[in-house]
């Protein structure tokens, strides 16, 4: 026997191990080793989701109740996987392509990125998980309530409901620890998915290991388990054809729209193969969970007193046996089988929350809209990690207020029926062309509502929503509209009435909605990506032109992705063009990478509504798909390669083109180079010559005297300061300056250069933040220079912000073997024509801004970076002026002298 | 001699010391730093002799003399053009412009006093 | 859009692959056929006790399955051509 506290115990350590994996392996991602964390083995794990509690401990008591009817709701999956070619293949392929990020954005994606259908299919969502995540709570308090009645010296167990208020609350925890950590692109979750893939050995383990000890250790062999099943109340087999196959389809359709597993399934899926390992795997591992079902249950129900819940047996035959080192196992399986239930569906339902309900309302809100998003991600995560407490909150407010009443199995195919009546919008839109907006949201909503009427609601039994009457007689005596006996078909079992009805009427007004109405042209390019997703390059494109700034998109996509993350998509994309820098053009194909990689964040219809707002009137029209369909015809005569090449070539003259611009303007600087240095050397010269002079008359006073003198003393030094300047751009841009190599702690350059720099005009308040923890890192480089680009900067913020407050932000940090330092002021910014100017010798950005230099301190700057093996570049759409410096943490050529 | 100047000039040193030259020679000498406001300058002071820089800050001397010359109760005042950026193009652009002399930078000072009293006396 | 013309007859490992798919495609169907045999069979109406003799039938069916769809992942992982996409006409030719 197992006393209660050790139980506590053991219970306490198995989630400690938990967090420990998830951990683990979340770090292990952080460092990109992704290898064996993404293997077809933990995938197929993972989709174990699927058999809870309900599995672990409803089967048994289903089967003792029904006989082999429970094998349903496995035969049901089992065929879903065995024919993944058809379906799953293409769910996943699409899932990727468009970067799904639940079941609720695929479809709201597939039908025109219409919110609309994304809420419906949350609220179906919502409805369906709460009395399953209660379910959950129950079957673990329950387990607990076993071992508390069975053990008196232990603890007594506190109460029913405290027990699953904690359960609750340590779940919400886990969740909202591993499953909002980020916004990942693709909203995986490494260390929850570790973790469940453990939880499914557990709980397969152990069921296994009941088993065996019931076939062999209880009863005496399969012979005997065989015999004592003819003998058993259950050993005929009434076979009810309508629920047989009802429940069959029921469950497969389950598989595929159940949010948890579309979480697993697709969103979480890494590589399309791993479905071709889970198509045998997965199948496999609920035979083995099926297989000892029956024995448990006949075994169960000879051995143990005749008002024991059958729900238990899994536990009560261990603990009857004395056998409190299984009953523990088998208590670990089962909570197994809750958690990773709970943890997987409250993150795939708070992404829909959030994606769908809390963000489109906090835009819609917004007087700016989209153009001025600033921190989405902050908000996004904050809505999941409230969506996860309020999902867990509610599940519990269930269980509280059902009483923990009612046999598992009915909880859970009510669950099933519900989220099953997304079936027919999934496959009808990634099979059918015709498939509308309209179509999906009449048909999703008509399924609803026959779900809740005819199944939902009457589960509260008579003394919840409807009463006996209502039930015996229909609404208001009307006859025809009994929940469960719809238009006056009585004698039909009410799960199958439920089913029956909502099937056909939904699929009908699907149909009937789609062939009836007409697709958006956003709706109809969706469509043809979605059923087109195996052939290359299917779909238009979603925007016909640019027309918006990539300035703006930026400082949008910052507020969602993070500022590192957006920064180095742009730079890449702008790569791809050709094109230096962070601002790619705003091509129709960039902007629809754009909106994909939002997607994964925020969702199609959020993602595809902010990008709206930037490029107004862009979005592709009817005429537009018109063109393209007349275009791709004519495509079609040239091959793909001629079309590379194209592509190449639209590259090179996208970089020659920019280059050209670049050079016309460089020869217009070389061109007035010459009378910029005579105009600079010539200004301080005119106050030395005309001073002079005046000092050569004899009769001049005294005091002024000693004035011009001092004028002309100041100007020499600002004419050797800019011979100086010229000089030391010249010996760096010919590559010949003498490095002088050291290693210093970046933190300490930095105070150095913002106490140089506090010279320039001291008479401003001018803020610094900085984040000093960041900072402390080794750099080897020669340090007096890169202090002096650092001064430059700061001292260019002191002079050219033009805040009232001025304010200056350092961030200091390593990425990919480089360090970078941003500068960020939050004056009005360097304009977009002049950004790629100011680096040039001369080039003051205006004339009222000549606060003594020459305009020669950031080409000083870059020339400087250069020779250090770094780089230094103007970061546009931080709101003000930004400037980042990147350098090598050890330079070219102490690794080459280390090599050697 | 005796008249008004007015200066027009952003470089303070430089500013400062045809101020002192013009000054010992007897002129009343106001001035003015920056391309804007220059205009409406010259309508306040009414100087018998402006003497302009080419480069200032907002506007440049160009600008500010043909609006000069476009300008009927203006149009007489001679101007003396001063220019950093040397002879040849500077030059022809300031007389182009209807400048009545142009002096480079660096100048000698008494090449200002001999323009400046030659303008007003003509 | 239609991709170019697909070649109307195919090398001898491209049909065979092409003849997997189908097998792949086929193996749900055949599953619905054993699953659903007992409904035919009304094991509720004969007189001696089913339970036991069904529950062997439909696991001795059940994992024959499992064990087709693990030979059929194999044939077909084996001749993927990463990247390749084995649904659009005219790739199989390759």
């Amino acid at each position: 026997m197992v006393p209660f506290n050790i139980l506590v115990a053991v219970c306490l350590g198995y989630v400690i191990l938990l967090f420990l994996v998830a951990f683990a392996a979340e770090r292990r991602a952080e460092r990109g080793q992704t290898g064996w964390l993404r293997s077809p083995v933990i995938y197929t794990l993972s989709l174990s989701i699927y058999c809870t509690a309900w599995t672990f401990y409803g089967a048994v008591g289903y089967a003792a109740r029904s006989g082999l009817e429970f094998v349903t709701i496995y035969l049901g999956p089992t065929l879903v996987f065995v024919g993944w070619w058809i379906v799953l293949r293409k769910l996943v392929r699409i899932g990727q392509a468009q970067r799904v990020t639940s079941i609720a954005d695929l479809i709201s994606s597939r039908y025109g990125k219409s919110n609309l259908l994304g809420v419906i299919v949350t609220l179906i969502c919502v409805l369906a998980a709460t009395p399953y995540i209660a379910l959950q709570l129950q079957s673990v308090t329950l387990s607990f309530g076993v071992f508390a009645s069975e053990t008196p010296e232990g603890w007594a167990l506190p109460d029913q409901s405290a027990t699953a208020l904690w359960v609750a609350g340590g779940l919400a925890l886990f969740t909202i620890l591993f499953g909002t950590r980020n916004l990942d692109a693709n909203e995986r979750h490494h260390g929850v998915v570790m973790a469940i893939a453990l939880e499914a050995v557990v709980k397969l383990v152990a069921l296994l290991a009941v088993g065996v000890f019931v076939v062999w250790g209880v009863a005496g062999g399969i012979g005997e388990v065989i015999e004592r099943i003819d003998a058993s109340p259950i050993a005929d087999w009434p076979l009810k054809p309508g629920r047989w196959i009802g429940l069959t389809f029921i469950a497969g359709a389950a598989v595929l729209t159940l949010p948890r597993m579309f979480q697993v399934m697709v969103v979480e899926n890494s590589d399309e193969r791993h479905l071709a390992t889970a198509s045998w795997a997965f199948p496999l591992y609920l035979f083995l969970m099926s297989l000892f079902v029956l024995p448990i249950a006949v075994v169960g129900l000879g051995q143990m007193a005749p008002g024991a819940n059958p729900d238990l047996f899994v536990l009560t035959l261990p603990l009857s046996e004395g056998r409190g080192t299984l009953a523990m196992l088998a208590f670990l399986g089962g909570f197994s089988s809750a958690t990773s239930m709970v943890i997987v569906a409250s993150i795939a339902l708070a992404t829909m929350v959030s994606n769908h309900v809390v963000v489109p309302i906090w835009l819609a809100l917004r007087q700016g809209g989209a153009r001025t998003p600033g921190d989405v991600r902050g908000l996004v995560l904050m809505a999941r990690r409230v969506s996860i407490a309020a999902l867990l909150a509610l599940g519990y407010t269930y269980y509280h207020l059902s009483g923990g009443s009612g046999a598992l199995a009915a909880i859970g195919l009510i669950a099933f029926v519900g989220v099953a009546q997304i079936l027919p919008a999934m496959l009808g839109g990634i099979f059918w062309r015709g498939a509308t907006r309209i179509g999906a949201a009449l048909g999703l909503s008509l399924g609803l509502v026959i779900w809740l009427y005819t199944l939902y609601l009457p589960s509260f039994g008579p003394e919840g929503v409807f009463s006996a009457t209502v039930l015996a007689e229909g609404p208001w005596g009307l006859g025809w509209l009994r929940p469960q006996a719809l238009f006056g078909i009585e004698g039909i079992d009410p799960l199958l009435h439920a089913i029956y009805w909502s099937f056909t009427l939904n699929t009908g007004a699907f149909i009937v909605g789609s062939l009836l109405s007409f697709p958006t042209p956003v709706e109809r390019m969706q469509g043809l990506a979605f059923v087109s997703a195996f052939d290359r390059d299917a779909g238009a494109r979603g925007w016909s032109r640019g027309g918006a700034e990539a300035e703006d998109l930026l400082s949008m996509s910052q507020g969602i992705l993070g500022a590192e993350e957006a920064q180095s998509f742009f730079e890449a994309e702008a790569g791809v063009q050709g094109k230096a820098g962070f601002l790619p053009d705003t091509t129709p194909e960039f902007i629809e990478r754009l909106e994909r990689r939002l997607a994964g964040a925020v969702g199609t219809a959020t993602a595809h509504a902010m990008i709206a707002q930037f490029a107004e009137g862009a979005a592709v029209t009817a005429q537009d798909l018109l063109a393209v369909a007349s275009e791709a015809q004519q495509i079609l005569e040239y091959s793909t390669q001629l079309e590379a090449k194209s592509e190449e070539l639209a590259r090179t003259a996208r970089a020659l083109q920019e280059a050209n611009d670049k050079l016309r303007d460089l020869s217009v600087q070389k061109d007035t180079f010459l009378s910029q240095i005579s105009h600079e050397l010539r200004t301080p010269m005119t106050s030395i010559r005309a001073f002079s002079e005046i000092l050569m008359d004899p009769e001049l006073p005294g005091e002024l005297q000693q004035r011009y003198a001092e004028v002309i003393h100041e100007e020499t030094i600002r004419l050797t300061r800019l011979l100086d300047d010229l000089l030391d751009l010249s010996v760096l841009e010919n590559r010949k300056v003498q490095l002088n190599i050291k290693v210093a702690n970046l933190h300490d350059l930095l105070d150095k250069a913002i106490q140089t720099a506090s010279n320039t005009r001291p008479e401003r308040v001018f803020t610094i933040h900085r984040d000093a923890s960041a900072e402390h890192m080794p750099v080897i480089t020669d340090t007096d220079r890169l202090v002096q680009v650092f001064i430059n900067l700061v001292s260019n913020a002191r002079k050219y912000c033009d805040a009232e407050r001025p304010e200056l932000t350092i961030l200091a940090r390593k990425r990919g073997g480089r360090v970078v330092v941003d500068f960020i002021d939050n004056g009005s910014g360097i304009p977009k024509g002049a950004q790629r100017l100011i680096f040039e010798k001369f080039s003051r950005l205006t004339d009222t801004q000549r606060a003594g230099g020459a305009g020669l301190g950031l080409a000083i700057c870059r020339e400087i970076m250069a020779n250090l093996g770094g780089t230094i570049a103007y970061l546009p759409g931080q709101g003000g002026a930004a400037f980042r410096v990147a350098l090598p943490v050890r330079p070219e050529t102490v690794r080459t002298a280390e090599a050697a | 001699m005796s008249g008004r100047v007015l200066l027009i000039e952003d470089e303070p040193h430089i500013a400062e010391a045809i101020r002192y030259i013009l000054a010992r020679d007897g002129w009343a000498v106001a001035s003015h730093a920056e391309g804007q406001g220059a205009l409406e300058a010259i309508r306040r002071e009414a100087p018998d002799v402006l003497v302009l820089d080419m480069m200032l800050p907002g506007r440049s001397g160009i600008d500010i003399l043909e609006d000069l010359r476009a300008d009927p109760a203006l149009s007489g005042i001679p101007v003396l053009v001063l220019s950093a950026n040397g002879q040849g193009e500077a030059r022809m652009a300031a007389e182009g412009a209807g400048a009545a002399r142009f002096i480079a930078k660096p100048f000698a000072n008494a090449d200002i006093v001999a323009a400046v009293r030659q303008m007003a006396g003509a | 859009m239609t991709a170019p013309k697909p070649p109307k007859f195919l090398a001898r490992s491209s049909y065979r692959r092409r003849r997997i798919i189908d097998t792949a495609r086929l193996l749900p169907v055949l599953g619905l056929f054993i699953f659903f045999l007992p409904v035919l069979w009304h094991p509720g109406d004969t007189p001696e006790p089913d339970t036991a003799r069904g529950g062997l039938y439909l696991f001795a069916g059940w994992f024959a399955l499992i064990v087709a769809a693990l030979f059929l992942a194999r044939a077909l992982t084996r001749t993927d051509v990463p990247g390749s996409e084995d649904d659009a006409p005219g790739e199989e030719s390759r």
